[in-house]
Order: structure tokens, then C-alpha cells, then sequence
């Protein structure tokens, strides 16, 4: 008995939880308590190691955990109560599972001899949140969960990350066990996702590659999750070869936007350049993307008649939509180093300036034109002052969904990964805050920015005032267009221009709302005043609610209409009525 | 192709469905059976046949069989998605070893008198089915088989005075010396 109490590896599960956090190097975590937790608090009161925001809404926890997660390259994580609690984390599960983020969530549960009685908080948190996590555990007996807290970390922050949930009922936080530190024996012998790529599907890549007269890299979000030395190996294979380079949402900032093989983003809303090298090349290098529909456009016109080598860590991305002909599983940046080695060693620079040539004819197309007014500020150029307002400075950049996300993708120009968080798989509206409140956290001392939509920014606008509570300065910059724009879009575009609740009406006054929330709001609403007030909103050193009011109408362009292919995109000078409702034209008598 | 107006692309995909068999050896730990089904159901991919028992107990290993269609492409994802679950340490396609054995086993109630008694008396003995338990009006049948005879089998039963089936769902094994 007594020997017992003296061994500090004996100590209750609440206890446990607390100390695999630290053990596993964390130092922040956001959370919300409840009746299920409360000996998790208790235990978080007693320490000073682990810091714990609380935020307004447990979404708003699952957010900011991925806004840390993807800022930092490290797991987020979030502590939840039983029941609603749970349940309010399925939004940010399901969007770090989308997006491949890691994220730890810990959720309280009834006491094991409840469950399934319909007790007070109940819900079965592991079967609401299996088809949401990359997997989940509950725990029923105290000396099983140090070994579930250190395989949750690994699961979430290997192979291809994502969000693990482990689900703790109360009198497991409150029994006494054995913890032991993270070792290896603590994770499923089933688990082992592959790392290193196959020589031989790499010497073919290379011969491809080194053979193209017309060839592309097309980069994604697995890149920047694979780490810095994916981002180097990236640009060092775009120096070496020559070659254009492409991303997806996900994997902006992997290549710089400065950089001179840069094409700016693909898919629908990508520029003419990105999209029409994709669709005309012939040999096209995937790095840590897959093919999603945002992506393709049609199917079977994507990319007719390239030779397509993709590089994945998970099997399930390879051939699920587009066909590969060399597909390398594995990390990233391991593949991309060994790539460059073959190559480095047997291949010469192929000559690709012809190549070139064609693109900068599509590059002279401009895409991205807009109409700049002296009256109303454009939402483009809203984006392009902050950006220029914000280059060279430490800046973290956090969206909303909508078209201001999409405006904030082709306007701001990123030059390093992790700078950019955005909800790409998912569209989570709502997002961006709390991820901002998440960054803001890990880099207290970095210039954080929500690029937001009025809409949008509603949805978890009550993490404010966790802002203001842990003197967090983010910048929340509406774009406030008075519209659900991209569902106007859409509406306009395809079905008859009736507006079907697009309309943001009784929005609220946010310069107000700032200021109740002991924020501090501006508003702006001419194109000469802009500027200034972006200016003012960078000095100020608290959290700042930029009401920026844009034209209400505008649409974003270019875009590749539903089922049509890379190479008929509808840019912005051909956007007039007649030519948009026949780019649209389908099934439905379009106007 | 006619797209109606949406935000989704809308393919046509004509490839041929293909029926595989596949093996999955699991670890035997709560929730790994409704990972299986949750994964095929959410995905909407399809279940012809399911089976699931602890095959080796010392080690919580489980073996799920699994009879699916699909395209090329959908059973290839299937495959790639049961295989990066973390609780699953196999998955093999029978179907594709072509060295497979399949069988099933079925329970087959059949009531009815005179010459239907006598009739299902002389099918079962051609298909090497057991009575299993008797009554003046009735049989059960214990039946084994791949899927097809079994079909065949209760096919025809049914004029003979079918009244109900259980079957167990394909179980299936490569030939030869060599395991999983
Ligand atoms: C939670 C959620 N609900 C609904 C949608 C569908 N949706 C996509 S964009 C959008 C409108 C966004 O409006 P706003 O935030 O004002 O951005 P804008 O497009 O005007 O820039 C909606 C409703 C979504 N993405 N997320
Ligand atoms: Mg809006």
C-alpha cells in the first residue's frame, strides 16, 4: 500500500491527462469546462506548465486549436465537457480531418456506469465523432489511458495528420493508475504509415520530369504539413528543374509568391495561367495535394494529355479522382530530396522556354483584373492595400469562407508556409476568428489578421471576447459587402439572379459591437481613406473589428464554371451577362 | 452532358461494377466493426456480405469478410480506406488472388407435406444439404456452398413450401500452403 503512494507515476487519470500534455510539449491548450471535466480543471488549476485559454463556444476551442496547429507545425488542443460539448467540436474535427491538421481534443464523459442510460450530458461522443476524427478512443479503465494520450499524439501528428478524440468519463479522471511516459509499444501495431518513397517509382518521376517540354508542379497543403524541409526541398526542385509551380489553397506559401516560377493558385478560382498550364501540360509533378473537385473542374477534361506523377503520404488520395501514371507514397519532403538527388545526379536542366513563352501569353491575359473606382472601395483592392500595408512584417493571415477567402488567396502574396489558415476542405464559415485567436496565441507578438466576411464573422463573433480577455490584439478586416456574396454569386450565375436569403439584413453596427465587446472597432468607407485606417488598425495594440465597407455586388473572377474544363474559364473582361450565362448554360434555362 | 445548375460537378462514370471479396484482419477492439461499416456507409460504397469473428484471441485479432461491388477505381479506394484505418493491419483481395475459396452456410426452414416433403428430401440430398431438425410438416436444412448454390439451393425450396433463411454471409480463404 504505502509503496504505492510514494511512486509519482501513481496518480489519478485527471492528473494523467495534464501530464501526458506536458510530456507531449504542450503548452497551450483552449477549452471550455463543464460537469464532465471539472477534475481536468481542477488539476489545470493546480499546475502552471500548461496555459488554458477559454474561449466562448467550444467551436471556437476546435478553431483556434487548428489556427495553433497550423501556425506552428505543432497539435492543437482542445478540452471539451460530455454532451454539448462534445457535440460543438464536430464542426473543427471535421474540418481538421478535411484539411489534415492535428488536433487532440479531450472530451469528459459520463461516468462509465452511465453510459448508455441517457444520463445528464450524454451523447456518444466516439460514435458521433468516429466518421469526424482519424480516430478515437474511449476509456474505460484508468491504467489504459497514459498509453491512449500518447498514441492520440502520435496518430495526430503522423503519416498524414489529422484530429483524434479521446473521450474520458468522470470516474476515470478521478481513479488512481499508473501513468507512464510516451515509448514506443504505446501505439497499434497496425499503424506504420509508409515514410520513405519507392526507388524505382522515383527513377520514373525523374525520367518524366527530365524528359518535359511542357511540365508543371502542382503543390498542396501536404507540403507545408510535411515541414520545413519539404518547403526548402520544394523550392530547391523549382530552382533545379526550371519549372512552373501551382498550389492549391491548402499549400499556398510552400513557394513564394514573389518567386519568379510562381502561377499564382489553381482551380475555380485560380488564375488563367495556373489552369491553363495544368490543362496543357504534358508531364504534371503532384506534391502533397489530391486532385480535389475544387481543383479538377471536369474530370475527364483535366489535364488531357499529361503524364501524371503524384506524391502522397496516404494511399486512399492516389487514383481516387484523376488517374496517375507514377504515384509515390510517402512523406513529402523525403520523396522531394530524393527526387532531387536522381535528378541532380542524371539529368540535365530540360529546356523548357518555349514552355515559358506560352505561359506568359496566358499570364498577359491579366485574370485577376478588376475595376478600381474612386467612389467604393473594390474587395480586390482592399486585399492588395493590406497586403501591401503588411509586407515584410510578421504577418499571420486567417480567412473566413466566401469570396473574401478566395480574394484573400489571389490578392495577399505569401512568402513562407504556416502563414496562411484557411478552411479549404470543408468552407467552414466562421473559421477564421477563433483561428486567429489561436495564432494569436502561439505568436503573441506577430500581426494576426482575419480577412473576413460580414456573414461569416458572425458565426463565432463571441470569441471577441476571449480576445479581449487574454489581451490577444488580433484584427478582424471584414470585407462587408452586406451579402452572403458568394451565395449571390452563385445565385446570379446560376439561378435566374433570384437572391434567395443572400441578403444580410439588420446587420450589426461593428464598430459598436467592438467597442462592447471591449474591442476596437473602425469602419471605412471610401477608397482614400483606406490607407489610413489600415494603418491605424496595425498600430493599434488590442484586438480591432475594421468594418470595411466594399462594393456590394462585386463577383469573383475567374472562375471555372460547373462542368467545364481548365481551359474554359470565364475571366473577369468576358464576365458580362451574355457571355456568363452562356458559360453556365446546362439543364436549367439559365439568365 | 447536360449539367444542371450547381456548384458540383457532375460526372457520368460508365466504368463496368466488379463483386470482390476482401479479407481484412483487424485488431478486436470496441468500435472497430463500426469504423468498418461507418467507413461503407459513409462513403456510400456497398455491402453484398459481411462477416466478422476473433480469429486469433491471444493476439485480439479479428478477421472481417467483406463482399462488395463497385468499379475498379471505388474497390481500390475501398481498399486503400480500410487499410489506412488505424486498428487494421491487413487487407487482402481475394477476388484478386484468384487462388480464393468462398463459402457460406445456410439454414433453410421448408414446411409442407406429401410429395413437396419427398421432393425437398431428394434436392437436399443432391445438394449434400442436412436435415437438422424435423417435424411431421417440416424441415431444416443446413446447407454449405458459395453464394450461387446457395441461391440456386432456396431457389428451389420456394415452391416446396419455403418459410424462412439464415444465412451466415460469405467466410473466404486463400488455397495453398501460404496464410495472410
Ligand atoms: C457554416 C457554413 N454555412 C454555410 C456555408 C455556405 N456559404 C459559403 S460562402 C457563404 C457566404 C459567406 O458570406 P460572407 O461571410 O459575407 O462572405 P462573402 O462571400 O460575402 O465575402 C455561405 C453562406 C458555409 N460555407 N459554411
Ligand atoms: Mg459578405
Amino acid at each position: 500500500m504505502s509503496d504505492k503512494s510514494h511512486d509519482p507515476n501513481q496518480m489519478t487519470g485527471a492528473a494523467m491527462i495534464v501530464r501526458a500534455l506536458i510530456d507531449h510539449g504542450v503548452t497551450d491548450i483552449f477549452g471550455y469546462p463543464g460537469g464532465a471535466v471539472l477534475p481536468i480543471y481542477d488539476e489545470i488549476f493546480q499546475q502552471s506548465e500548461v496555459q488554458h485559454i477559454l474561449v466562448r463556444h467550444e467551436q471556437g476551442a476546435g478553431h483556434a486549436a487548428e489556427g495553433y496547429a497550423r501556425s506552428t507545425g505543432k497539435p492543437g488542443v482542445a478540452l471539451v465537457t460530455s454532451g454539448p460539448g462534445a457535440t460543438n467540436m464536430v464542426t473543427p474535427l471535421t474540418d481538421a480531418l478535411m484539411d489534415s491538421i492535428p488536433l487532440v481534443c479531450i472530451s469528459g464523459q459520463v461516468p462509465t456506469h452511465l453510459i448508455g442510460n441517457d444520463a445528464f450530458q450524454e451523447c456518444d461522443t466516439v460514435g458521433i465523432t468516429r466518421p469526424c476524427t482519424k480516430h478515437n478512443w474511449l476509456v474505460r479503465d484508468v491504467n489504459d489511458l497514459a498509453k491512449v494520450l500518447h498514441e492520440a499524439f502520435y496518430v495526430a501528428t503522423s503519416g498524414r495528420p489529422g484530429p483524434v478524440l479521446v473521450d474520458v468519463p468522470k470516474d476515470v479522471q478521478f481513479a488512481t493508475g499508473t501513468y507512464h511516459p510516451p515509448r514506443k509499444s504505446d501505439v497499434h501495431r497496425s499503424y506504420a504509415p509508409r515514410v520513405k518513397g519507392d526507388a524505382t517509382q522515383i527513377r520514373k518521376a525523374v525520367a518524366l520530369l527530365a524528359n518535359a517540354k511542357r511540365p508543371v508542379i502542382y503543390s498542396g497543403g501536404g507540403v507545408i504539413n510535411s515541414g520545413p524541409e519539404a518547403t526548402k526541398l520544394l523550392r530547391e526542385l523549382v530552382e533545379v528543374t526550371g519549372f512552373p509551380i501551382t498550389s492549391t489553397l491548402m499549400g499556398l506559401g510552400a513557394y513564394p509568391a514573389s518567386g519568379k516560377n510562381w502561377l499564382g493558385m489553381l482551380g475555380m478560382h485560380g488564375t488563367y495561367e495556373a489552369n491553363m498550364t495544368m490543362h496543357d501540360c504534358d508531364v504534371m509533378l503532384c506534391v502533397g495535394a489530391r486532385f480535389d473537385d475544387r481543383i479538377t473542374g471536369r474530370v475527364d477534361a483535366f489535364s488531357p494529355g499529361s503524364k501524371k506523377i503524384h506524391i502522397d503520404i496516404d494511399p486512399s488520395s492516389i487514383n481516387k479522382n484523376i488517374r496517375v501514371d507514377v504515384p509515390i507514397i510517402g512523406d513529402c519532403g523525403n520523396i522531394l530530396g530524393d527526387i532531387l538527388q536522381v535528378f541532380k545526379a542524371e539529368a540535365k536542366k530540360p529546356d523548357v522556354k518555349s514552355w515559358w513563352q506560352q505561359i506568359a501569353q496566358w499570364r498577359a491575359r491579366n485574370s485577376l483584373y478588376y475595376k478600381k473606382s474612386n467612389d467604393v472601395i473594390l474587395p480586390q483592392h482592399a486585399i492588395q492595400s493590406l497586403f501591401e500595408a503588411t509586407r515584410g512584417k510578421d504577418t499571420y493571415i486567417t480567412t473566413e469562407v466566401g469570396q473574401h477567402q478566395m480574394w484573400a488567396a489571389q490578392f495577399y502574396g505569401f512568402e513562407e508556409p504556416h502563414r496562411w489558415m484557411t478552411s479549404g476542405g470543408l468552407g467552414t464559415m466562421g473559421y477564421g476568428l477563433p483561428a486567429a485567436v489561436g495564432v494569436q496565441v502561439a505568436h503573441p507578438d506577430s500581426l494576426v489578421i482575419d480577412i473576413a466576411g460580414d456573414a461569416s464573422v458572425q458565426m463565432t463573433m463571441q470569441e471577441m471576447s476571449t480576445a479581449v480577455q487574454y489581451e490577444l490584439p488580433i484584427k478582424i478586416f471584414i470585407l462587408n459587402n452586406q451579402y452572403m456574396g458568394m451565395v449571390r454569386q452563385w445565385q446570379q450565375l446560376l439561378h435566374g439572379n433570384r437572391l434567395s436569403h443572400s441578403y444580410s439584413e439588420a446587420l450589426p453596427d461593428f464598430v459598436k459591437l467592438a467597442e462592447a465587446y471591449g474591442a476596437v472597432g473602425l469602419q471605412v468607407h471610401k477608397p482614400g481613406d483606406l490607407d489610413g485606417a489600415i494603418q491605424e488598425m496595425i498600430s493599434v495594440k488590442r484586438p480591432v473589428l475594421f468594418d470595411c465597407r466594399v462594393a456590394a455586388l462585386e463577383n469573383c473572377f475567374p472562375m471555372i464554371p460547373s462542368g467545364k474544363a481548365h481551359n474554359e474559364m470565364l475571366l473577369p473582361e468576358q464576365a458580362n451577362d451574355e457571355a456568363t450565362a452562356k458559360a453556365f448554360a446546362g439543364g436549367k434555362a439559365l439568365v | 452532358m447536360n449539367q444542371p445548375a450547381s456548384a458540383y460537378f457532375i460526372e457520368d462514370r460508365h466504368d463496368p461494377n466488379e463483386t470482390h471479396t476482401l479479407a481484412v484482419l483487424v485488431q478486436n477492439e470496441p468500435g472497430v466493426l463500426a469504423r468498418v461499416i461507418g467507413l461503407f456507409s459513409g462513403r456510400g460504397y456497398n455491402i453484398e456480405s459481411l462477416t466478422v469473428s476473433e480469429t486469433e484471441a491471444q493476439k485480439h485479432l479479428s478477421r472481417i469478410t467483406i463482399v462488395t461491388t463497385g468499379t475498379p477505381m471505388v474497390i481500390a479506394q475501398i481498399k486503400n480506406q480500410l487499410d489506412r484505418m488505424i486498428p487494421v493491419y491487413q487487407v487482402v483481395d481475394m477476388t484478386q488472388t484468384k487462388r480464393s475459396i468462398e463459402r457460406e452456410l445456410a439454414m433453410v426452414k421448408v414446411r409442407g407435406q406429401g410429395e413437396h416433403r419427398v421432393e425437398a428430401l431428394r434436392l437436399a440430398d443432391a445438394f449434400r444439404a442436412r436435415v437438422i431438425d424435423a417435424t411431421t410438416e417440416s424441415f431444416v436444412f443446413e446447407i454449405t456452398g458459395n453464394t450461387d448454390k446457395i441461391n440456386q439451393y432456396i431457389d428451389l425450396m420456394r415452391p416446396l413450401g419455403l418459410v424462412e433463411v439464415s444465412r451466415t454471409g460469405v467466410a473466404a480463404i486463400g488455397r495453398g500452403p501460404e496464410g495472410m
